[in-house]
């Protein structure tokens, strides 16, 4: 991804000033906003600190140029690689290696003992320590001809060699107790340093840097397991509340169509002797947002249905005046469910067993949802409540009933539509997108988090993100 | 409050009872060596307002509190004029004639300061703690840009007022909208969590002492059980602090199932929460050991 602010700068000269300002232009590129006046803080904040500890080094950037936790995290990744690859880079410039006293001893250390202090290491979370052991470790295992070369493969080989994997242990072959359980935080933490010993390794052994490459993009296709991105969806759910919120503050703010409360102002004209020198207004009540929610869990989107049950319960998470529907042939009223049930897998058994939408064929037919849907509730929907629709439009080939759907899309104040199929396979076969679309205040593909989000952008009054 | 250096910042907070971490001390410290405003966020309950009260302890200096609500406006934060005194001076003029009156009722007599104007006009440097600036809108929060980053506010019929003394300015969020980045540019920020195991317990052992260190363990560990959980409202700190006192009251030696079930109230507060917390926690814990007979 290019960097909107222009290319990152090369190599400048040295000192620490430039290293920084190279370390924010890194960050800029990866999209964190740090601005000029937040470089000048930070400066200053190292004007108070010792530079000889690195935590403090570290907090005090943190805490002027990271300024909300997405871009922390940003921040904890980028820090690690840009100061480890400038320090290397300076090493390959000065011509200074580390020669041979690194891996000293290591051919001759006693495997069962090393793995022993590694454990230990890792249990009692020692960082210094593990980081020693990590360079044992390699040089143990990697100088036996037996590396090969990627690092990633590397570090699985040596954690597996040396019999580590996160949680209970099994009891020692010589039956000499139980091993103490070890944190997956904790192996990680040991495998980053592996990791590091690795590339600062291959680094000088070629002399060269590996080009860096932008941090992995965190966008994701259709997640299949329920617990695996449930957590991405409820981050855009919790934004898009948060943007909704600051929606409506916008429109409380205007004074047009404000209505005199005139006890009020006789009130106030006490003060004044009678005189009502200020007017007061009858307060106005922010617009709550108020969701329906309708979702297609029939087999033709049984991949999508797990996504859109996750964004269901995320939404119910959120916002209290939200009813959810689900439908296949019937549709059916599952709001006391995500009310009652907190866990994501009862969620979807109950919605299963009890939903009752399935009838004969299991095919979904969107013509009766749209006339079961406005007889049910048809009354209640009025010109401040939203409808999303959550689903693919395929009819089966049965009457889709686009005149009951307008009338729907009348009442309501919004509608919204989500597709779990690709812009380009809207229309073909049996989908009958196109006679919705056009009675939709928007209609949107949705099959990744990022789509989520691009849509939340959109309700929320943003601009779309570019694909 | 000594300011020499971060460590002597966070003894100064352990010696009020707070026990700052790393980056929460820095981060103290840095507010006071380059007078900036902190924007301090995280989940409720860990311990943001009660870093602002601890600041102002530890230096000594008073604590001015500003908390925020929805629908909160200059004349609630910053300064209101006191009409019916303005009205009484016009009243007691009698005969003098406008050009007496109007210089007069517009002077300091007649304003009524409130906490924003309080803590910048005080004689003595006072720590101000903003608390819940994401309950406000956002033209709230444009307002106060002036005062954060000048350390001034403007009154129309006055002109500026500036700062005698440097306030330590706190605003605490709960994250529940985003903040303009306006805002955030004049802030340092700090991001306080759920603190450590060993944190916690120091913590809780600070507030309890008479709690055993063993059952002090386990009961922290059993909280940060409970955290994990996907739950609605999770434990805060001060809710530890709580059933650990209520502990000590039962006279618990150990958290069993019986003992959990009893006061799990005091760190679960939501039904769907409480079905959920002893159907996955509860169940983990030993059965009570019964004394024969």
């Amino acid at each position: 991804m290019p960097s909107p602010y222009g290319p990152k700068a090369e190599a400048g000269p040295p000192g620490l000033a430039a290293k920084l300002l190279g370390f924010c232009e890194e960050l800029r590129g990866e999209g964190v906003a740090v601005g000029t006046s937040e470089i000048l803080d930070a400066f200053a904040a190292l004007d108070h600190v010792p530079w000889t500890s690195r935590d403090d080094f570290r907090e005090a950037l943190a805490a002027t140029i990271a300024k909300s936790q997405e871009d922390r995290r940003l921040f904890e990744l980028l820090f690690d690689r840009w100061f480890f690859r400038s320090a290397e880079a300076e090493a390959i410039e000065r011509g200074i290696e580390e020669q041979g006293q690194r891996y000293e001893g290591g051919e001759r250390l006693d495997i069962d003992e090393l793995q022993e202090q590694i454990r230990q290491a890792i249990v009692e979370g020692d960082d210094g320590e593990m980081r020693d052991l990590a360079r044992l470790a390699i040089s143990a295992f990697g100088r036996q001809g037996e590396g090969s070369g990627v690092v990633g493969v590397d570090v699985q080989r040596i954690r597996r060699t040396l019999g580590l994997s996160a949680g209970t242990q099994p009891p020692g072959e010589d039956g000499a107790g139980e091993l103490p359980p070890i944190d997956r935080e904790q192996l990680n933490a040991f495998e980053r340093h592996l990791r590091r010993e690795l590339e600062r390794d291959l680094i000088e052994r070629t002399s060269t840097l590996p080009p860096s490459r932008p941090l992995a993009e965190l966008d994701r296709a259709l997640p299949t397991s329920p617990t695996q991105d449930l957590a991405a969806v409820h981050r855009a759910v919790s934004q898009m509340k948060r943007r909704l919120a600051t929606l409506g503050q916008e429109q409380r703010g205007r004074r047009k169509g404000q209505a005199v409360d005139v006890r009020r102002t006789m009130r106030a004209s006490l003060e004044t002797g009678g005189v009502p020198l200020r007017l007061r207004y009858r307060p106005k009540r922010p617009r709550r947002p108020e969701i329906y929610v309708l979702c297609d869990v029939s087999t033709s989107v049984t991949s999508a249905s797990v996504f859109f049950l996750s964004v269901l319960h995320a939404l119910h998470d959120s916002f209290r005046k939200l009813r959810s529907f689900v439908f296949i042939e019937r549709i059916s009223e599952v709001t006391e469910v995500f009310e009652h049930e907190r866990d994501f897998r009862a969620i979807a058994q109950r919605i299963s067993s009890e939903g009752g939408v399935a009838d004969v064929s299991g095919y979904t037919d969107y013509g009766r949802v749209w006339l079961e849907f406005l007889g049910k509730i048809s009354d209640e929907l009025d010109p401040r409540s939203t409808v999303i629709v959550l689903g693919d439009a395929r009819t089966n080939g049965r009457e889709p009933h686009a005149e009951i759907f307008a009338q729907v899309s009348e009442r309501a104040g919004r509608l919204f539509w989500l597709n779990p199929e690709p812009r380009l396979y809207w229309n073909y076969g049996d989908s009958v997108m196109a006679a919705y679309e056009r009675h939709c205040d928007g209609a949107f593909e949705c099959w990744t988090t990022r789509h989520l989000e691009n849509f939340v952008n959109v309700v929320a009054g943003g601009v779309p993100a570019a694909d | 409050m000594p300011d020499g250096s971060v460590a002597e910042v966070k003894d100064a907070l352990a010696k009020v009872g707070y026990l700052a971490d790393e980056p929460a001390a820095l981060v103290s410290f840095l507010a006071q060596q380059l007078g900036k405003p902190v924007l301090v966020e995280g989940p409720a309950g860990v311990g943001k307002t009660e870093l602002a009260k601890a600041l102002s302890r530890a230096s000594g200096r008073e604590l001015i509190r500003l908390q925020c609500y929805e629908g909160l406006d200059e004349a609630k934060a910053l300064y209101e004029w006191n009409y019916r005194k303005q009205l009484l001076r016009i009243q007691a003029g009698g005969e003098e004639g406008w050009e007496d009156v109007h210089g007069d009722i517009f002077d300091k007599e007649f304003l009524l300061e409130r906490p924003l104007l309080q803590a910048i006009s005080s004689a003595e440097p006072v720590v101000l703690l903003i608390d819940e600036i994401d309950k406000t809108d956002q033209e709230f929060e444009a307002m106060l840009l002036e005062l954060l980053s000048d350390f001034q506010i403007t009154i129309p019929e006055l002109g500026q007022v500036a700062a005698t003394t440097m306030p330590i300015v706190v605003l605490t969020s709960n994250n529940s909208r985003e903040l303009t980045e306006a805002l955030k540019r004049r802030c340092l920020y700090l991001w306080l969590d759920y603190p450590e195991l060993e944190r916690e317990m120091e913590i809780v052992r600070l507030h309890a002492p008479e709690l055993p260190e063993a059952l002090a363990r386990r009961m922290v560990e059993v909280v940060r059980m409970v955290r994990a959980l996907d739950l609605k409202k999770p434990p805060s700190i001060a809710e530890s602090i709580d059933w650990a006192r209520t502990l000590l009251l039962m006279g618990a030696e150990d958290i069993d199932r019986e003992t959990f079930e009893q006061s799990m109230s005091i760190i679960v507060k939501h039904r769907t929460d409480i079905e959920l917390v002893a159907e996955r926690v509860g169940v983990k814990l030993a059965e009570p050991v019964r004394t024969e007979g």
